[in-house]
């Protein structure tokens, strides 16, 4: 989808909606996997709002990034009870991998099953760096 | 046909529950699928209906399906009952008291165990009255502040507007808390029902459900249940909705958090005025935790002197322990205040999952005090914590063993305020930033460094905005007063 295209469309589901901007910023990223640029204008516009605004939000939140991902985003816990378990030697190990982008993350809410880690919205838990390449290769495939 | 319960609560989902579902779907079992009890090292666990009871199995993996579906209480990973194991048996579950046993979607289900009953009570009060029983009730702010949720009520109703909030805050961020995620994900109408009686209480028209981007499954459960109690007349005037965050710790704190609702960048509001007079948008606002409006219904329904029969003094009622990091059982522990965190610790948790000796536990989350093992027998209420210089915070425990290093948990308590810092106020911006530096010089030899950390510190608790800024120090100093030895090259 092109970047016009799924601006006008966030736009038209939110309209109406106060605080609109998050959610609109949600579904752009949700249609493109990014947040372009030349998608801040038209938003801005939209909701009356200045472009510094509408990138300073962009740019504040982690969540949302302006850049496309290489590949499929893989979020490793680095949060404590995850360092408790093993987490740092798993994201060393993360750091190697090829195939997917990695990111950090603080917390996925699965702290009795750590160390977690999240393939797009796939949850991976008791994970060790051979468990993290097994199941990488069976959904990666 | 066999019936089977396979949880769909996330951390059961993600060692493969959804597998296992598939799986039995496919050979021809009948398979509910409920929330997690909360028993997590047993995730997956699969449960078959008999006479008896509900019989359990796990952790599960896909080649114990068979002997499972045929019955066969020798197996290795048979549990016996379910609701007889003493994890479970022992706890005092009010506000997790449907966990593991109905469909969370199913609202049959929700008022089947006896769900619905505490807005059904409030429907039938006067607005005042049901502030009043929150109020006697005790209850207190279980997102961490512990503030009275009754005198936040008492306020809101009091305040004059054309337009009133109410907010729930599920922006659960704390490291080695899940019990919001649990609830989001397996009995969401408690929530809703919490909300409801809420807005009755207040006379709210509008609220929000700000539930984090790192739970895309709560967002969507909870988002179906919104629907499917809105269709049941539940949420008459009063127009719910969720909204997804997008990765800001910071956004937790219930201004910034605010902001964020509002479509900007979330930093931190200077208080004066507080967000029962002033918040979303300006108008009079209820903010509270998930546990706090889930606590709710059960006081409506079944009077404030019985949820306040349990606790300890100020600290009424029940708390939802989460036990996590290195435990060898870990989960979740729904108790009276007052329990101690060594029985926490080893009658449930069963010591460290690696086998190695416990060397702290950091109670609060990634802002909370880590307590050696000479602080494990103070009681676990809001007021004996405060006399310790820790905090109960969301109720998360994170074990860490002998192994564990607490100057580089220490360093790690600075960067990760420093990374999520929203940067209004400067002893957290540049504080945290300096004091990772000042702990790799005193690691790295300088003894001296320790009197400009502990300044640093001093700054930091005193000078700034939020709770991110002035508790980071709470596990820096813990770190640094207990286990001195680890600060030394």
């Amino acid at each position: 989808m092109d970047t016009a295209k799924a601006v006008k469309a966030a736009l038209a589901r939110n309209q109406g909606r106060e605080g609109a901007l998050l959610p609109i910023l949600h579904d752009v990223q949700d249609a493109l996997g990014h947040i372009p640029r030349a998608a801040v204008p038209e938003i801005a516009s939209a909701l009356n709002l200045s472009r510094a605004e509408v990138h300073g939000v962009v740019t504040y939140y982690h969540h949302f990034r302006e850049e496309p991902s290489h590949g499929p985003v893989l979020q490793i816990c680095r949060a404590e009870a995850c360092q408790s378990m093993g987490g740092d030697a798993l994201w060393e190990h993360a750091k190697t991998l090829t195939g997917c982008e990695v990111e950090a993350t603080y917390c996925l809410g699965l702290c009795a099953s750590s160390p977690a880690a999240m393939l797009g919205d796939r949850l991976l838990a008791r994970l060790t760096p051979e468990r993290l390449d097994e199941r990488l290769q069976a959904l990666l495939r | 046909m066999n019936k089977l319960y396979i949880p769909q609560d996330s951390a059961a989902v993600a060692v493969g529950a959804d597998e296992l579902a598939d799986i039995a779907v496919a050979s021809g079992a009948a398979v509910v699928r409920t929330s997690s009890r909360g028993l997590l090292w047993l995730e997956p666990l699969v449960e078959i209906d008999t006479p008896a009871g509900r019989f359990g199995y796990g952790p599960c993996e896909p080649e114990d399906l068979p002997a499972i579906l045929a019955g066969s209480p020798e197996h290795p990973k048979a549990l016996g009952l379910v609701e007889e194991l003493p994890y479970l048996k022992r706890q005092q579950r009010l506000t997790f008291a449907r966990a593991g046993i109905t469909d969370p979607l199913s609202l049959a289900d929700y008022e089947a165990h006896g769900g619905g009953q505490g807005l059904l009570a409030a429907k039938a009060m006067a607005p005042a009255a049901i502030w009043q029983q929150v109020l006697d009730s005790g209850l207190r702010g279980r997102g961490g502040a512990a503030f009275p949720a009754g005198i936040k009520w008492r306020t809101v109703a009091g305040a004059q507007a054309d337009l009133k909030y109410v907010v729930c805050n599920a922006d659960e961020g704390d490291s080695g808390t899940f019990a919001d995620r649990m609830l989001l994900e397996g009995d969401p109408f408690l929530l809703i029902e919490g909300m409801a009686i809420a807005a009755l209480a207040v006379g709210a028209a509008r609220g929000y459900v700000y539930v984090r981007s790192e739970y895309p499954r709560a967002v969507q459960v909870l988002g179906e249940a919104i629907e499917i109690a809105r269709a049941a007349g539940w949420l008459d005037g009063f127009d719910l909705e969720v909204r997804k965050a997008a990765g800001s710790y910071v956004c937790g704190e219930e201004t910034a958090m605010l902001e964020s609702l509002e479509g900007k960048r979330g930093i931190v509001r200077a208080k004066p005025p507080v967000p029962a007079l002033s918040g979303l948008f300006g108008k009079p606002t209820v903010i509270n935790n998930v546990l706090t409006f889930a606590a709710v219904p059960t006081i409506l329904a079944r009077g404030p002197q019985f949820y306040k029969d349990f606790g300890v003094g100020r600290s009424t009622g029940t708390m939802p322990f989460q036990l996590a990091g290195n435990i060898k059982h870990g989960g979740l522990v729904e108790l009276a205040f007052g329990i101690t965190l060594r029985e926490l610790l080893f009658t449930y948790g069963g010591g460290t999952a690696s086998g190695r000796p416990v060397k702290a536990v950091q109670v609060g989350g990634p802002l909370g005090t880590y307590l050696p093992e000479s602080q494990w027998d103070i009681p676990l209420e809001y007021e004996a914590y405060a006399a310790a210089g820790a905090v109960l915070g969301h109720g998360g425990m994170v074990v860490h063993d002998d192994r564990a290093d607490m100057a580089k948990l220490a360093r790690y308590a600075m960067e990760f305020c420093a990374i999520e810092s929203c940067g209004k106020c400067t002893p957290c911006r540049i504080g945290s930033t300096r004091g990772a530096e000042v702990i790799d010089r005193l690691r790295a030899g300088d003894a001296k460094q320790e009197i400009l950390l502990r300044d640093l510190c001093d700054t930091m608790i005193n000078g700034s905005l939020c709770a991110m800024g002035s508790m980071t120090p709470l596990p820096v100093l813990s770190a640094l007063n207990h286990f001195p030895k680890d600060f030394q090259s």
